[in-house]
């Protein structure tokens, strides 16, 4: 399965916030969208799940067009996690079961009631189930809105600053989490970062966006110090470490 | 379709967890409908005939005197039912409102449709003369043309919801800007009534307030019947909605990546709420806090799932609404109180303790 994002425009009240993206990712990549604030990395994943609509171009997953396609159908192909989850007052589990809410006619089937089971014990939520979700920590409930999202049993998936709230153990779980999905279920993610260092362990592949355009695309080899201090701003050292990349501000 | 990760093949106690989570809201419900029965059953007992139990269950039955009959049938019933229609409609509404306008305080009073309403009744009272004061010791202040009052409430709360959906839709029928709407236009109503009554005489002026207190007695068997199939419908369609409300109580980004229209279940939810709003207000009066207290009881209790919710919202509505009104017919009997002064007396003072006992969730 393969998304395909070509000559895709987007712009709020007339200011264009995206021009010409175009890009690609493929079951197993796990691709990083970087750019400074207010780029347009939050607003280029929304016009992928159809959340906006783009005014230009197309988005195709699997080759069909995604305006094409009815609410359900689409969820049932893309998934996304928010930046900050908002849960309602139910259960963890009832929170992982509205992910099967694309497939479910009249009410939740008991392999929908399975799949939720599997998906709680794939991220160690289990013993949280019947617990409300409003109780859970920051880290919890991010791992909660992963859950819902990987019961939607999406091609791919994708995620809204996923880390920003967290704190450093519960980043690297989360990160951890999401890449060894992509590696077992043959799905794509693609993710918006702001940490250099930690989409460097995260993606095999990465979006610089600068002005509303792909300023670079490709593998780790486009992260240099000068495609860093093009589209931060911001002098930067890179220095190998354990076999990857380091980014180290100067 | 890539599968992300097995179904659960072991371990299956957590389905177990659900299912008992489950039945244990079923068991809620059904608790609840049998209390609304037994309510229903005093409320019918309740009155100045004096009519013993067994004589108003035999009545009910089918036996029965011509008297008894008469009274049970053709003025406590109508009232029971209004009671229970309006009560399930009027919460379930609120409930509805709270979830697509992401606010816990939204009610059916909220869009300016009550206050829509009230003016309509004021046309139809002052301008159209449909209000007069009877010197009768029982019921001084009459309307002589109910049905040409509840004609022009109607008309006037159905323009106000379609004036705030056709706003709403120019800003994207954000809950915002369908809010203000509401405001604004509970303002405007609020001062068109104002202007109505500073220029009508006493009399006027005194049935239009009249018609403003909310009172169950008003329904007649034809009412009722509207009431019922109006109420029945929207309930209906807002079951069938329920997931879709599930997923808009997590946020309208998730709910999308769901893959709910979120501006069409917007629009349906408020359209549908409001046209319970509007026939329960031009029949039977203003009726607060019925849409507010109903939902935020039974969320505390019951959480935000609206598989439950919805039918909870509806049973507690006619909860209390029953009890409002056979308190209404008991505390200085032979005397009736408006059933709309007591909603809100007691409704007050406990929306206020539950608001310092802490909300249990969001709305």
């Amino acid at each position: 399965m393969k998304l395909e994002v070509q000559g895709l425009c987007f712009g709020y009240s007339g200011r264009r916030v995206l021009n010409n993206i175009s890009f690609s990712v493929a079951s197993g990549d796990c691709a990083a969208i970087l750019g400074t604030n207010g780029v347009g990395k939050s607003t280029l994943l929304k016009c992928l799940n159809r959340i906006l609509r783009c005014q230009e171009g197309r988005i195709c997953i699997g080759g069909a067009d995604i305006r094409g396609l009815d609410g359900n159908e689409l969820a049932r192909r893309i998934g996304y996690v928010a930046q900050t989850s908002r849960f309602a007052d139910t259960t963890v589990f009832d929170a992982v079961l509205l992910g099967r809410k694309p497939y479910i006619k009249w009410d939740a089937t008991r392999r929908d009631l399975e799949l939720a089971q599997g998906v709680l014990e794939r991220l160690s939520l289990s013993e949280y189930a019947m617990r409300s979700v409003n109780e859970l920590s920051g880290g919890e409930m991010q791992k909660v809105a992963i859950a819902r999202a990987l019961a939607q049993q999406p091609d791919v998936l994708l995620f809204d600053e996923p880390t920003s709230n967290l704190d450093l153990k519960n980043q690297l779980e989360v990160i951890r989490i999401i890449r060894e999905i992509v590696r077992e279920s043959d799905m794509a993610a693609i993710v918006t970062m702001h940490d250099l260092n930690l989409a460097l362990r995260f993606a095999g592949k990465f979006i610089m966006l600068r002005n509303g355009e792909i300023y670079a695309a490709g593998g780790p080899e486009i992260l240099t110090a000068e495609s860093i201090r093009d589209v931060y701003g911001v002098d930067v050292a890179i220095e190998a470490y354990g076999g990857s990349k380091v980014v180290i501000p100067r | 379709m890539s599968q992300g990760y097995k179904a659960a093949s072991s371990g299956l106690g957590g389905i177990e967890a659900y299912h008992r989570h489950i039945r244990f809201k079923g068991l809620l419900l059904c608790a609840l409908a049998v209390l609304t029965f037994l309510l229903a059953l005093i409320c019918v007992n309740a009155g100045t005939a004096k009519i013993n139990p067994m004589q108003v269950l035999k009545t009910i039955l089918g036996g029965g005197g011509e008297k008894d009959y008469i009274v049970i049938w053709r003025i406590r019933m109508p009232r029971v039912v209004s009671a229970l229609v309006a009560g399930a409609g009027l919460s379930v509404a609120g409930c509805v409102m709270q979830n697509t306008l992401k606010n816990p305080l939204a009610s059916p009073s909220t869009l300016g449709i009550s206050s829509a309403a009230t003016f309509g009744a004021n046309i139809a009272i002052i301008a159209f003369g449909a209000g007069t004061i009877l010197s009768t010791a029982g019921d001084p202040v009459s309307i002589n043309n109910p049905y040409l009052v509840t004609v022009c409430a109607f008309i006037c709360s159905m323009g106000a919801v379609l004036i705030i959906l056709f706003l709403a839709r120019l800003r994207g029928f954000s809950p915002e800007s369908i809010v203000l709407a509401g405001v604004a236009l509970s303002s405007i109503f609020g001062a068109g009534t104002t202007l109505l009554q500073y220029f009508a005489p006493d009399i006027l002026i005194a049935a239009a307030i009249f018609w403003t207190f909310g009172d169950l007695a008003r329904a007649s068997w034809n009412e009722v019947l509207i009431m019922s199939v109006t109420v029945a419908g929207c309930l209906i369609f807002f079951f069938f909605q329920r997931w879709n409300y599930n997923a808009l109580s997590n946020g309208e980004e998730t709910a999308k990546g769901l893959g709910v229209n979120a501006q069409r279940v917007r629009f349906w939810g408020l359209l549908l709420s409001s046209l319970i709003t509007a026939v329960t207000v031009s029949f039977l009066g203003m009726i607060g806090f019925i849409g507010l207290l109903g939902p935020q009881i039974m969320r505390r209790i019951i959480g935000d799932d609206h598989r439950f919710l919805i039918p909870a919202s509806a049973l507690a509505g006619s909860i209390i609404l029953l009890a409002a009104d056979t308190l209404a017919r008991v505390v200085i009997s032979p005397a009736v109180l408006p059933v709309g002064a007591v909603t809100s007396v007691f409704g007050g003072p406990m929306f206020l303790y539950m608001l310092i006992r802490g909300r249990r969730g969001r709305a």
